[in-house]
């Protein structure tokens, strides 16, 4: 079929960019920093010593062939050795990102979620109440950035009403128990697995605000994009013709207004949710949320280069991704983009 | 109470603008009995297809009806409920619109938008996808669409017009319904299948019996097919008389003027017989407003606007200068 060209030409993208990602983090990693040997090495170590060290390591050879070993290694799943956890970076890694990845999941559904109602219900009642209620909430959500609303958040639902907890992942004793289930790494998935529902609930619960703080923006931003599409689809002919035909109202407006109203949103949306791991570097440290961006930001602050190397990787790779996945979604959505591919 | 499927009378729908209301139809009369085949003839931008939108109730967002009654069979479209109207557009009236491209969701496949119409109006329980689909190849190959089994499984982008128009005239005929209306079907189709495609529009009223309001800068294909015929300038309906009557005896300078001008293959306009074009219609001229164009033009027509009167018997028009003292 057309869809597996589609997908394979935009995987092939997704490639191209990572490659280029990895040679701008290889500069990053062994160039910019200046002549790793000598950072190795104890100072007054004697030239010849220097000399062989910089052979055994490879350092010696041109810098193309400098770049395929440290890819090499990056495949094997070896990033180095982290300063500051004085362990292997790719521990530090897998211990870290799922739990920012849960956060940022449960962001990312609250946002399409949220986008998808305000802005079906703003475009329903457009220029009514609703709809400028949802203007309203929506500017506001836009203008403000993330970290802002989790401080707003936490000021608010967690200091004041005492409705959610402050910060933290669980509470100290689902903490212990967790601790010592831990299969995936993933919180969320760990405590179903152990068939504690409990610690699940008290993880969403804790979740929740940092969760909201990150996506409020892309879901306001999406739900004034569906809104707009869907305000300006109302005046086509095909809906006319949809009316005209006598298909009942539910039918016109759910599906035949709606689905051309949510592809100029899907894609936004995509970009917003590949952005949100960056993004979740403050709100993570405003929850103190024990996920990835609160371990990069204090590697960061410490020098730890093969740190800061891994996050730029991962936050590349999990871009493409996300990437990858929205392209497919609007190639679904839209048979002009999965069938109309220039050269085909 | 009458089976009149329409009976319009003195219709007022303007569009709001960021300018200001734009006062478009401006006293439109129009009947169309049982059976009957109207046509309708009129400069682009006169309100043709704003007229026909109304009949339906699917003017756009910013329209405002001012005044008038559009009646279906006795009863006020422009009170019914949201039941009665849906009930009139699902097993009395289809339209046929004047751009094919416009007319079709570009983000579902035929197939699917095929089958809901007929959905919406059959009794679907106990029918199965074979079924439907086996309807819509039968719907397609009655509008004379070549491999309907391939266009069923194509998207609107992936049809030419010409057969995007015959996908929109099967809609129209999906369910059975007695009046059809068809906006300028053939005006964004090429040259060389806007015969065709009018042919079989008549082809399809004659065998089915409908009643037809056919919209038409072709006054070729006008004069040809339809009983009666409406001239209408700037949103008023300016004339109306049998075809034979109204091309042999014009009575209205517009319809004067359009009759003597050539049109154009392309539909573009009957522009060379009648200097000027359509007006502006925020601030429409006085009186009649055909009189800065007119050639026979009084010294009241600026002032009042003029009645629609009958000269003789079905011959009515709407001007100063056959109106006795
Ligand atoms: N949504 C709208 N808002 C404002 N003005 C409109 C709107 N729709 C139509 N009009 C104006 O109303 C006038 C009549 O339009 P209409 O489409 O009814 O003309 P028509 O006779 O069908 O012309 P054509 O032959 O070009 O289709 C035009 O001047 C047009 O610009
Ligand atoms: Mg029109």
């Amino acid at each position: 079929m057309k869809m597996k060209t589609y997908i394979a030409r935009r995987l092939g993208f997704a490639l191209f960019s990572l490659i280029g990602l990895s040679i701008l983090v290889f500069y990053l990693a062994r160039v910019i920093p200046g002549d790793p040997v000598l950072m190795m090495v104890p100072p007054g170590t004697s030239p010849k010593v220097i000399e062989e060290l910089r052979h055994t390591l490879g350092l010696d050879k041109p810098l193309y062939q400098q770049y395929l070993f440290w890819l090499e290694d990056v495949f094997r799943g070896d990033l180095g050795f982290s300063v500051y956890t004085q362990r292997s970076v790719t521990n530090d890694v897998l211990e870290y990102l799922p739990i920012s990845l849960e956060l940022v999941v449960l962001a990312a559904l609250m946002e399409i979620v949220g986008s998808f109602l305000l802005g079906v219900l703003a475009g329903m009642h457009a220029y009514k109440w609703p709809d400028n209620l949802v203007r309203i909430v929506s500017y506001i959500g836009i203008s403000v950035p993330a970290f802002v609303w989790a401080i707003i958040f936490q000021l608010i639902f967690a200091l004041q009403l005492s409705l959610f907890p402050t910060g933290g992942l669980l509470d100290s004793q689902y903490m212990d128990i967790m601790r010592a289930r831990r299969v995936t790494g993933f919180t969320s998935l760990d405590s179903l697995i152990a068939g504690r529902f409990d610690a699940f609930v008290n993880f969403v619960w804790h979740a929740t605000l940092p969760a909201l703080a990150l996506c409020i923006g892309g879901m306001a931003q999406d739900a004034r994009i569906i809104r707009a599409g869907m305000v300006e689809n109302k005046e086509k002919e095909y809906i006319a013709m949809a009316k005209s035909q006598g298909l009942p109202q539910r039918l016109v407006m759910f599906k035949y207004l709606l689905k051309p109203s949510i592809i100029p949103a899907v894609t936004v949306m995509g970009m917003d949710i590949a952005a949100m791991l960056g993004n979740a570097f403050l709100v993570e440290k405003v929850f103190m949320w024990p996920g990835f961006s609160q371990h990069a930001i204090a590697a960061m602050l410490r020098s730890d280069l093969n740190t800061i190397v891994a996050t730029v990787i991962v936050i590349g790779i999990i871009f493409a991704i996300v990437n990858i996945i929205t392209d497919i979604m609007v190639a679904y959505l839209d048979p002009r983009i999965r069938l109309m591919e220039k050269g085909e | 109470m009458t089976d009149r499927p329409i009976e319009i009378k003195d219709l007022h729908v303007g569009y709001k603008t960021y300018r200001g209301t734009s006062k478009v139809l401006n006293g439109v009369h129009l009947t169309v009995d049982v059976g009957e085949k109207i046509g309708i003839i009129g400069e682009s931008g006169c309100g043709k297809t704003t007229t026909m939108k109304t009949i339906l109730q699917i003017l756009p967002t910013n329209a405002v009806i001012q005044e008038g009654e559009v009646h279906f069979r006795s009863k006020d479209v422009l009170r019914m409920s949201k039941n009665e109207l849906n009930e009139l557009r699902r097993k009395h009236m289809a339209m046929i619109f004047q751009d094919p491209t416009a007319a079709l969701n570009p983000v579902f496949k035929i197939e699917t938008q095929l089958i809901d119409i007929i959905k919406s109006s059959e009794e679907y329980e106990g029918k199965k996808k074979e079924d439907f689909r086996a309807k819509c190849i039968r719907l397609l190959k009655e509008v004379a669409l070549p491999d309907p089994e391939r266009v069923l499984d194509s998207y609107p982008f992936q049809l030419s017009g010409g057969m995007r128009q015959r996908v929109c005239i099967a809609m129209a005929l999906a369910t059975p319904r007695y009046l059809l209306i068809a906006d300028e079907p053939t005006t964004n189709l090429d040259v060389t299948i806007q015969d065709q495609v009018l042919l079989l529009i008549e082809n399809i009223v004659e065998k089915r019996k409908l009643s037809v309001i056919l919209i038409s800068q072709a006054l070729g294909a006008v004069k040809g097919f339809v009983d009666k015929v409406y001239v209408m300038y700037a949103g008023s309906t300016v004339e109306v008389a049998e075809t034979k009557e109204l091309f042999s005896n014009p009575l209205h300078p517009y319809a004067r003027g359009l009759l003597e001008s050539t049109p154009k293959l392309t539909g573009g306009g009957f522009s060379e017989g009648i200097k000027g074009r359509v007006p502006d219609y925020i601030d429409p001229p006085s009186g009649c407003r055909f009189h800065p164009r007119c050639n026979q033009v009084l010294s009241r027509c600026e002032k009042e606007k003029p009645p629609f009167i009958d000269i003789v018997r079905n011959h009515g028009v709407a001007c100063w200068l056959y109106h006795k003292k």
